[in-house]
């Protein structure tokens, strides 16, 4: 499998080069030595014990290495009105950062920088150098190393020091091809001290053939920043996401990620929050709305290493028909990170039969004076709450989604942007009544 | 706390190891097929068991030590260790023999006097007491049908059995430490409960003689047939000598229709020094099958020795509404290592299981739970709950969980809880307050966390825990 | 019997008690008064000898003793009973387990034959009618699941079993009912003896109909800020303590 990759690269590699930015390059050698080394990684790494990429990664992908541009207007193809999110709207298709803006989006904050990986490389070097690569580099896993090798390009954004952005950033994925295809980036994420920013990441796909997408972004939250990264997923069911998501915290930051999987194929998401700073405050949540034959494996680690931190995960699930699900939460106190308060909750529901969980939540704690805990629930519908709804004269129908939805609704409510929350309400209720089992656009922007 | 008070009571040495020069019949070093004959023959056996020795044997070869568990474990040399040691020689003739601080402990502990012999080491035969004590235990037994002998003698006596059970529950090829001990095992207990007869005592006081020298690849096998009852304890709160390092045993259990086993351990065995030099490699397989209808097993375990803990006493639930418990107290201190948990594997519909894992790290020590509870697709309304706490005394240690879930079938419902926190420091205070030194306040303390697990232990057994619980406190931990 | 000159105290390096004096004789009965936060259950912290506090200035004696040397336990055995204003709860523990154990270190203490299981059942008999406490109370965890009124009644019950010389009772009135409260005082009343002395931190004129101090303090802003006889804790009731303050911030 990884055979036609490693002949590819030798055969290729002149031109994936000629293509990236010299900041990409500079790790591309060593990261395709890694990947040559560790290969794909396989069910008997603890890391994707319950992720078999067997099937997905023999399908023969096109990938777009010599970046010839795909013809498509994204602003055609998602006739989007942005109902009460007013954000700074961006597009990537496929792997390539989509290079016209919206004429509608107002100007960005002075220093903020939005745009190409590659093409802010060329512009600005400086600012890229210290941050690129630095957190995935570091990793010893296949997808990170096949990533450095072939990514060519990604989405970048800089918040300079004190800048507050007042909308969120908005960035539709829009994965679009004619035969199965494979999209490799890296994006790059940089608040500077007291920065503020938003992102709402929403994947989609628009053509009915196989995609791959394998997607690393770094995100470095300097003091007194607060970063929030939402991400939604709402891709058709031919889709492999394989995505790897990993914060680095200083000193007093605050962050918040919420992933949510609304309809998908397979997806993989690693999640790594490296907290190395006092006085930090990190909220990770996540839900996934799952039927068919959907896996969805969110590995998550939040690593305090410094005292004084606070942190709380959420991750919950729906699990209908021959769906899958899996998630680990890791959470690691090292020895000096003294007064951690660290709390994690994973809740599961299974609806079928066939649908299946795992779930792994692990302390791995070496200091003393903390405050952890963690606790994970598999079950189904409370049945006694179901039947005193049918005894006030609520179908079982409306109990079952009533509580379903209740069931999600916390991990909504920890979204704080107060349009997005709404909207996330309503498509969560469409997803479980089942209106949404296909993917149709942008969803966010229906 | 203050931090002088920790270290002090951290830094105490386990005033009880020791170790003595014996002399012994033993079988030269290392490991063979030749060696594996020869233990075999030394203990009379038939055909049939030798064979089975030499498949497990065989298969070891092929196997390579697991290395997911959260432990440091140093290179074993598998060839510079004697695999069959006959009784002491040289033992002690009288407690006035006896290390002077061994019999301070028992004592402490309140372990009757024929006992403390039996313990220190005395030749069996020169223990009056207990020989007698065994004999009456023996006759009241047999008069039920109950068979308890030593594996050696179930082999010889009850073969069928024996054959039938055996190796039923823990296959030849389950893992490395399992694989080793059926190629080597020197002896242990046999038990076997007949239909519908309640063991009208605990297989305990007996036991502790029993076991004395059944070496360091011990093997017990308990089968309960239907409608029985039996509640069996291993292993004792006084210190174990044992001059072997590498422990590898296999227990296993089978409950038919509605039999119910309880499975007691208290395990004391030397942990090392304070700087970690020496102490038992303690690596054990132990697991039960709940064959039939509404049978049940119960593991409850006080570990608080050793210097390697490598445990996971688990239940297959296979009977429809059969249910299983593991309730766990373990305590570290200093270098000492403990990654223990359980398996819950549901087969049959209606199951049921229940984990009560209480955790206790202090000076460089690391304590883990690591458990699986898994949920087969047939195993309908299957139920689990588990708790896992932790708990931390001073900051050089550390403390981790790791359960595992894996859930096929959704009428299943599977919870899991676990909390990690430092001793309380207000809880402290308060006793300081009603003139409770900080010792005693942390003994308390920990005794009353750690109280659901002991409670579940039988009565004379659980005092002793306490206690034991409290010494190994006060020498070692607060 | 107690004499605690211009103490200053601290929780992580906030400052609470900022000079604080005040003289306690056998015999006698003082109510220490004042608003939230003044620092009333801080003083009662630092003379038990509580970690969390360090005391920067100032000195305590008591018989004699200089009391900020003694360890927290040296403190009780000495004869310094705390009833907390938030007793804590010890889980699995019992609280027969917990006072045989108190009691005995006591006995230690004093050079003294641990007690035997009956006549330490016997003395628990007794002190708990004195607090009409509830039999099943004993054979529970340490206040785990009492009720609010139940774990002052323990407290009383604890101090009448460890009979000390000084007993702090801090808001031990709080959260009682009518008839808990005359229980409580009275228990307190029947432990009174000329040798012995006590504290009595509390918000309300009422308990003080009960339990009649010979001294009423104010403590405000980390002092004693005036002092008086009972006539002072009915005017307190009726006026409050802004004219205090006036005075006190006016100064
Ligand atoms: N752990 C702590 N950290 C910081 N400040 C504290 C701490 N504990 C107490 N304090 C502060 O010390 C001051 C005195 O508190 P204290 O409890 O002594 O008041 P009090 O007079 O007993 O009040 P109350 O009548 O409400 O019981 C308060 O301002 C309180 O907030
Ligand atoms: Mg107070």
């Amino acid at each position: 499998m990884e055979q036609q990759y490693l002949d590819l690269y030798k055969a290729q590699h002149e031109s994936i080069k000629k293509h990236s930015a010299k900041v990409m390059n500079n790790l591309r050698d060593a990261a395709f030595s890694q990947f040559e080394k560790l290969g794909f990684p396989t069910v008997a790494l603890e890391n994707y014990k319950y992720t078999d990429l067997k099937e997905p990664l023999s399908i023969d992908y096109g990938l777009n290495i010599n970046r010839i541009p795909i013809p498509v207007n994204p602003y055609d193809v998602f006739k989007c009105d942005v109902p009460g999110i007013h954000s700074y709207l961006y597009f990537v298709v496929n792997d390539g950062f989509y290079p016209v803006s919206d004429p509608r989006n107002s100007k960005l904050p002075d220093g903020v920088i939005i745009g190409s990986v590659k093409e802010v490389a060329t512009l600005h070097p400086e600012l890229l150098q210290d941050y690129f690569g630095k957190l995935s580099s570091t990793k010893e896993d296949g997808l990170i190393a096949f990533n450095g090798a072939f990514a060519q390009d990604g989405f970048f954004m800089y918040i300079p020091e004190n800048v507050i952005l007042d909308k969120p950033v908005q960035l539709v994925n829009i994965m679009r091809a004619d035969v199965d295809f494979m999209a490799v980036s890296h994006n790059l994420i940089i608040l500077e001290k007291g920065a503020k920013a938003q992102l709402l990441v929403c994947d989609h796909t628009v053509d009915e053939v196989r995609f791959l997408s394998n997607r690393v972004t770094e995100v470095f939250v300097a003091e007194n920043a607060t970063y929030e990264h939402y991400k939604l997923e709402n891709a058709h069911n031919k889709t492999t996401n394989l995505s790897t998501l990993l914060i680095k915290q200083q000193a007093s930051s605050n962050v918040l990620a919420n992933v949510i999987t609304l309809h998908n194929g397979l997806t993989h998401n690693m999640i790594e929050i490296d907290v190395d700073g006092e006085h930090c405050e990190t909220e990770l949540c996540g839900m996934v709305i799952a039927d068919k034959n959907q896996q969805v494996d969110n590995f998550t680690s939040i690593i305090h290493n410094k005292p004084n931190c606070s942190s709380r995960e959420l991750f919950k699930y729906v699990l209908d028909d021959s769906s899958k699900g899996a998630f680990t939460g890791k959470l690691y106190v090292a020895k000096d990170a003294q007064k951690t308060a660290a709390f994690q909750t994973n809740r599961n529901i299974l609806l079928k039969k066939t649908a299946k969980m795992r779930t792994k939540p692990q302390l791995e704690i070496y200091a003393d004076d903390v405050k952890c805990s963690h606790g994970a629930t598999i079950g189904s519908l409370d049945e006694t709450a179901k039947f005193y709804m049918q005894a006030r004269g609520i179908s079982e129908e409306e109990a079952r989604l009533l509580l379903m939805f209740a069931f999600t609704n916390d991990v909504i409510e920890n979204i704080r942007i107060p349009a997005l929350q709404d909207r996330m309400k309503i498509l969560v209720e469409k997803r479980l009544r089942g209106e949404l089992s296909k993917c149709e656009g942008c969803v966010i922007c229906q | 706390m203050s931090t002088d008070i920790l270290n002090e009571v951290t830094q105490t040495d386990y005033k009880y190891g020791f170790t003595t020069d014996i002399e012994t019949d033993i079988i030269p070093i290392g490991l063979n097929e030749d060696v594996v004959r020869l233990i075999s023959s030394k203990k009379n056996e038939p055909e049939w068991m030798l064979e089975f020795r030499l498949k497990a044997y065989r298969h070891w070869l092929t196997m390579k030590l697991p290395d997911w568990a959260h432990l440091n474990i140093p290179e074993i040399d598998y060839q510079s260790i004697a695999y069959y040691a006959a009784p002491r020689i040289n033992a002690p003739k009288s407690l006035d023999e006896v290390d002077p601080e061994l019999l301070k402990t028992f004592e402490k502990l309140g372990i009757p006097l024929h006992e403390r012999m039996a313990l220190s080491g005395i030749a069996v035969d020169a223990v009056m007491d207990s020989v007698s004590v065994k004999t009456t235990f023996k006759e009241s037994l047999s008069e039920l049908g109950i068979i308890f002998c030593s594996f050696s003698e179930a082999v010889e006596n009850h073969p069928d059995l024996v054959k039938k059970y055996m190796s039923s529950v823990v296959p030849y090829t389950d893992n490395f430490f399992a694989t080793l001990n059926c190629a080597v095992f020197s002896d242990g207990s046999f038990v076997y409960i007949p239909k519908g007869v309640r063991c009208p005592m605990e297989l305990s006081t007996y036991f502790r003689i029993n076991a004395m020298n059944t070496g360091q690849f011990e093997r017990t096998l308990i089968v309960a047939d239907e409608d029985s009852y039996v509640s069996y304890l291993e292993g004792c709160t006084a210190p174990m000598r044992d001059e072997n390092q590498l422990h590898a045993a296999i227990v296993e259990i089978v409950a038919m229709k509605n039999a119910e086993v309880k499975y007691s351990t208290v395990q004391n065995w030397y942990p090392g020094d304070k700087n970690g030099v020496g102490g038992i490699y303690n690596f054990v397989t132990k697991r039960g099958i709940c064959k039939g209808a509404y049978s049940k097993i119960s593991w409850t375990q006080v570990e608080t020795g050793s210097a390697i803990t490598w445990k996971y006493p688990s239940c297959i639930l296979l009977g429809d509404n059969s249910s299983a418990e593991f309730y766990s107290v373990a305590v570290t201190n200093h270098h000492q290592q403990a990654d223990t948990g359980t398996k819950m594997l549901h087969i049959g519909k209606n199951t049921t299981s229940h984990i009560l894992s209480k955790g206790i790290s202090a000076g460089l020590s690391q304590n883990s739970y690591r458990g699986l509870v898994k949920i087969n697709p047939a195993a309908e309304n299957a139920r689990n709950f588990s708790q896992c706490d932790s708990l931390l005394l001073g900051d050089k240690c550390g403390a981790h969980t790791f359960p595992y879930m894996e859930v096929n079938n959704d009428t299943a419902i599977v919870e899991h809880e676990a909390t990690t926190s430092k001793i309380n420091e207000d809880q402290i205070f308060y006793c300081n307050q009603r003139g409770i030194s900080t010792e005693d306040a942390v003994g308390l303390i920990v005794n009353g966390y750690a109280k659901e697990v002991l409670n579940k232990l039988p009565m004379e057994f659980a005092v002793e825990a306490q206690k034991l619980l409290q010494i190994t406190l006060e020498g070692s931990v607060g | 019997m107690l004499e605690i000159k211009n103490l200053h105290a601290n929780i992580n390096g906030k400052e609470i008690l900022k000079g604080l004096s005040l003289t306690v004789n056998a015999g006698e009965i003082h109510a220490i008064m004042g608003p939230n936060g003044a620092g009333k259950s801080t003083l009662a912290s630092v003379l038990t000898g509580n970690p969390a506090f360090t005391v920067t200035e100032g000195e305590v004696t008591f018989n004699a003793k200089n009391l900020l040397e003694l360890t927290p336990e040296n403190r009780s055995r000495e004869g310094i009973f705390l009833s907390f204003q938030y007793p804590v709860e010890i889980p699995g523990v019992s609280m027969v387990n917990f006072m045989r154990t108190a009691v005995n270190e006591h006995r230690k203490y004093k050079k003294l034959e641990p007690m035997s299981a009956t006549d330490f059942l016997r003395m628990q008999r007794e002190k708990k009618e004195l607090v009409e406490m509830d039999n099943k109370l004993a054979n529970r965890s340490v206040n785990e699941g009492f009720s609010g009124g139940e774990k002052k009644r323990n407290e009383i019950f604890q101090m009448a079993m460890l009979d000390p010389m000084l007993s702090i009772l801090d808001e031990t009135d709080s959260g009682l009912d009518i008839d808990a409260l005359r229980i409580v005082a009275n228990g307190v009343n029947k432990l009174k003896r000329s040798d012995n002395a006590s504290i009595v931190i509390t918000h309300y004129q009422r308990l003080l109909d009960y339990i009649v101090p010979d001294f009423v303090h104010v403590l405000y802003d980390g002092r004693i800020v005036k002092s008086g006889g009972k006539e002072l804790a009915l005017e307190l009731e009726e006026r409050g303590y802004d004219w205090i303050k006036k005075e006190v911030d006016g100064e």
